[in-house]
Order: C-alpha cells, then sequence, then structure tokens
C-alpha cells in the first residue's frame, strides 16, 4: 500500500543531535582557542593536547555538526519536493545510527591520538570503512526516494544534495586510499596514504577543498534554495539562474584544490590553474547569492520581524564575503602573505560559522516547530537573541583574525637590510595574544548562542507533540 | 606528453561547450514559463504548520 504520511522520525533524530554535535564541537573549539592564550588548560594530559584535540573540534562541528544537519535537512526536503515518503526508511536508521557512531568514534581515537593526520581525514581507516559504508546507504535512500518522486521536475535543491551525495563519496573513497600498517606487522589501528610526495598533497587538497566546496557549499546552497523560499514566502528570483549555478559550480570547484598548495613542490602550472580556477568561482558563488537575496524582493519588511530569516539571510551576506575572499587568498602574491597565518582560520571562520552554522540554524528554527506540531519557537524574542549574540560574535572571531593574520604574515616577511629576519617567531606569537583574546570573546559569544537556541529548542519540543502524521499530498497537479 | 596535450584541450573545449549547451538551455524563451512553473514545487502542498493542516485538508 502506498504511504501517506512523510517519516519525520528520521528528520527529528538528525534535527535533535545537529544541536548536539554543534555544541560539542563548538565547546571543543572555545576551549583550544584558550589553550592559545593559556596553555595550562591542557592539564598537562595527553588527551586534551591542543594537536588530538584540533582534529576533533574540525571533525566534530564539520561533519557532527554540518554533516548531520545536511542528514536533517535532505531528509525532509526530499521527501517534500518529491511528494513521497523516503525510499528504504530502515537503511535511513542505519545511516543515522552509522552516522552517530562514526562522530563517537572519531572523538574516542582522536583524544587517543589515532590519526592519519590528513587534514580533514584524520580518522583512520576503520572508520573510513564505516563512513564509506554509511555514505553509499545514504545515497540509495536518496536517489531512491528522487527515482519515486510524484512530481515530474526534480526540484534544484535536490540537485545539489545529488552533488553533495555523489561528489563525497568519490572524495573519500579516492583520498582514503590507504596501506594498513597491520599488513606489515603492525598496528591495527595505523595507515599510510597509498600516494606518495606531492602526489599525496595534491590528492589531500583536492579532497580537502572538494570538501570545502561540495561538503560546506554546495549541500547548505541546497538548503538555501528550499528554506529561504519558504521562509520568504515567495520561490526562488530566477529559477534559470540556479540551474546554471549549479552547473558552473560543478564545473569549477573540482579544479580548485592547488591553491592550498602555493610555492610548494607542486608544478608551477598546476598553481597557476588552482587560481584561475579559483577566481572563476566568484562567478557563481556570488550568482548564487544575489538569487538567494533576491528572492526577498518585495519581502524586505520581512527581514525587520522575522528572526528565522535574519539568519537565512545574514548566511548569505557571509558566504558572499568568503567567497570573495576565498578567490583572493588563491592568488599568489596574496597567497605569499596569508599562508599560514590567522588570515586563513579567521577565513574559514567566515565561511563555516557566518554562512553553514547560520544558515542551519535558521533552516533548524524552521523545522523545530514542524517536527513538534508548534505553530512557532517556544520563544522567537530568544531566537532574536541568539541571531544578535552570534552574528557579533563571527565579526569579533574574523575581524580579530583578519587582523592577526596580516600583522603575522608582515611580521614574519620583515627583513633586516643585512637580509636577517626582523623578528623572531616568539616575538610574532606575542603580538597575537590580543587578538586571540578577541577570538575567544567571539567563540563564546557564538557558543552562547547555541546554548540559547538549546533551551528554546528544549522548551518548544517540551510543549509539543512528534508530528508523525504530516500527510503527502495527492497527485493532483497538471503540470505542463 | 603529447597525447595527454590534446586530450587535455579536447575535455576542456568539450566541456566548455557543454557549459555553453546548459546556459541555452536554461534560457532557452521556450522553457521560461515551465522554469517559472518548477520553482513553485516547494510551494505545491500546505505547509505542515498545525494552523495550515487544519485549514486546507487535501
Amino acid at each position: 500500500m502506498e504511504a501517506t504520511t512523510y517519516n519525520y522520525k528520521v528528520v527529528r533524530q538528525f534535527a535533535i543531535m545537529t544541536l548536539v554535535w554543534g555544541i560539542v564541537g563548538m565547546l571543543v573549539g572555545v576551549l583550544i582557542a584558550a589553550q592559545l592564550i593559556w596553555p595550562a588548560l591542557n592539564f598537562e594530559l595527553p588527551w586534551l593536547t591542543y594537536g588530538r584535540l584540533r582534529p576533533l573540534h574540525t571533525n566534530a562541528v564539520i561533519f557532527g555538526f554540518g554533516g548531520t544537519a545536511m542528514f536533517t535537512v535532505i531528509y525532509y526536503v526530499v521527501q517534500r519536493t518529491c511528494h513521497v515518503r523516503l525510499f528504504a526508511e530502515k537503511l535511513a536508521a542505519v545511516t543515522f545510527w552509522g552516522w552517530q557512531l562514526i562522530i563517537v568514534l572519531a572523538a574516542v581515537t582522536f583524544i587517543l591520538g589515532i590519526s592519519t593526520s590528513k587534514e580533514y581525514a584524520e580518522l583512520e581507516w576503520p572508520i573510513d570503512l564505516l563512513i564509506a559504508v554509511v555514505w553509499v546507504s545514504f545515497a540509495i535512500v536518496f536517489f531512491g526516494t528522487v527515482i519515486k518522486r510524484k512530481t515530474p521536475h526534480i526540484y534544484v535543491a535536490n540537485w545539489f544534495f545529488g552533488a553533495y551525495i555523489l561528489t563525497i563519496a568519490v572524495l573519500h573513497i579516492v583520498n582514503s586510499a590507504e596501506l594498513p600498517i597491520a599488513f606489515f606487522g603492525g598496528s591495527w589501528l595505523k595507515s599510510y596514504s597509498v600516494y606518495a610526495g606531492v602526489h599525496d598533497a595534491m590528492v589531500q587538497w583536492w579532497y580537502g577543498h572538494n570538501a570545502v566546496g561540495f561538503f560546506l557549499t554546495t549541500a547548505f546552497l541546497g538548503m538555501m534554495y528550499y528554506f529561504i523560499p519558504k521562509q520568504a514566502g515567495r520561490p526562488i528570483y530566477s529559477y534559470r539562474l540556479s540551474i546554471v549555478h549549479f552547473w558552473a559550480l560543478n564545473f569549477t570547484y573540482m579544479w580548485a584544490g592547488p591553491h592550498h598548495l602555493q610555492y610548494s613542490a607542486l608544478p608551477d602550472w598546476t598553481q597557476s590553474l588552482g587560481m584561475v580556477f579559483s577566481l572563476i568561482l566568484l562567478a557563481p558563488s556570488w550568482g548564487g547569492m544575489m538569487n538567494g537575496i533576491m528572492t526577498l524582493s518585495g519581502a524586505w519588511h520581512k527581514l525587520r520581524t522575522d528572526p528565522i530569516l535574519k539568519f537565512l539571510v545574514t548566511a548569505l551576506s557571509f558566504y558572499g564575503m568568503s567567497t570573495f575572499e576565498g578567490p583572493m587568498m588563491s592568488v599568489k602574491t596574496v597567497n605569499a602573505l596569508s599562508h599560514f597565518t590567522e588570515w586563513t582560520i579567521g577565513h574559514v571562520h567566515s565561511g563555516a560559522l557566518g554562512w553553514v552554522a547560520m544558515i542551519s540554524i535558521g533552516s533548524l528554527y524552521y523545522l523545530i516547530p514542524r517536527l513538534f506540531g508548534r505553530e512557532e519557537m517556544y520563544s522567537m524574542k530568544l531566537v532574536t537573541t541568539h541571531f544578535w549574540v552570534a552574528t557579533i560574535g563571527v565579526v569579533l572571531y574574523i575581524a580579530a583574525m583578519w587582523i592577526a593574520g596580516v600583522a603575522q604574515g608582515l611580521m614574519w616577511r620583515a627583513s633586516n637590510p643585512d637580509g636577517t629576519l626582523q623578528y623572531g617567531f616568539a616575538q610574532v606569537l606575542n603580538a597575537m595574544y590580543p587578538f586571540y583574546t578577541i577570538r575567544l570573546l567571539g567563540g563564546l559569544m557564538f557558543f552562547a548562542g547555541m546554548l540559547i537556541m538549546a533551551y528554546n529548542v528544549w522548551k518548544t519540543i517540551s510543549v509539543g507533540k512528534a508530528v508523525d502524521n504530516a500527510p503527502i499530498p495527492a497527485p493532483a497537479h497538471a503540470h505542463a | 606528453m603529447e597525447i595527454n596535450d590534446l586530450i587535455g584541450t579536447v575535455v576542456t573545449v568539450v566541456f566548455f561547450i557543454t557549459f555553453l549547451g546548459i546556459v541555452w538551455w536554461a534560457y532557452g524563451s521556450s522553457r521560461k514559463a515551465r522554469f517559472e512553473e518548477d520553482g513553485k514545487i516547494p510551494f505545491e502542498e500546505n505547509d505542515d504548520l498545525p494552523s495550515s493542516n487544519l485549514n486546507g485538508e487535501k
């Protein structure tokens, strides 16, 4: 018999865990930001040293918070835009429990010091295999649902989601090709990449930048293409632009990775190629941003009163900022100044907090009442408070890191007339403390915003009731 | 090496032409109305807020 309701259970589970992992990941971020100012905060315990907690922070916020947010949104949007219940629901449950297990295993192994040391791909091979299994299951659930859809056209958000799922599968499998040293009589928990030298670096940053491009961008653009129109109450400004946006991003992102390896052993032409494609990326990125923002034309007044729309539109502004900054930083001469400095950290957080976190938070505020049978969140005032605390937090964070990074880059390259360096490493570090403190304050504010959200969600759920009867509309539309 | 250069050139040209084709397809005037309809897919069903379900049960 044909199902008549949508599966909201798995959406709810992921929604709650998004919040949990967001809080955990950001707490670890706050702790390591404090460790940079007060190193004693590692309490002389190997498990709490910066080197082990840093990958825990990045993995918890990217894959724990961001990844779980994407599962939430994709399972919700794909059902509601395809007008069918989720395909292979048991497999969807497997993706939920599997993904949670992966994040817990990540936390445990990083704290124990088990790591491949490849950035954003630090997880060791047994967990990599588990990720591959969960991800393939995710693909089956998603594409299965799209295939059995009742709408004649696949809505653009699903195109972005599909590209995300497909690309991450390819990236993860290729970059995680590794040899466990157990095969040679060593530990079962250590492996080495099958690639060597500069090839390894290139594969790693092809993976690394596309993790940014497809995990943190394409996926969340799909989120934008559903929740901004819905919250603004009007269709996307230009559906045709969204199609060009989608394909332009896909054609260019894949080639931008080498900009992470400027002035390295990578062949010079490859470095230039990475730079050129990064510059080209500005066009589709801003096209997409304008498409989202222009959706509000004629409805700008809503921005004044609706804190959810504030989150979504501010996210887009940060997206525009970081996609302008990124291409600029990929220019070799700029990169010569910015690489290895705090500027990079500022850039990443303008994207991660300003864009990814804000759009996810806005979408969650849209979803939570609908998943728990309420008209709106327990307190819309607290949503507004969250918005301002988070926005000021991000601005403090990125402004501090910009100033710190540029100062750091200039001090590192300053030389005396005889060619010796003007500043020692410790002198430069000493100049960083005021900015590290402002950054910690900004991070704390963003984290406090998440706690406000957790309280608000808790109160909403406690007066609400889980919705399991959201009706699937009868296939009645005559669509030319 | 030469064959690699050739493959690189051909792939770049083919991808670029494909992309131009997509732009032409997206902006062709005969498909204008169709894409405007597609943009309305998120609004084809009732909102799932409790109040909207009460008002307009399909």
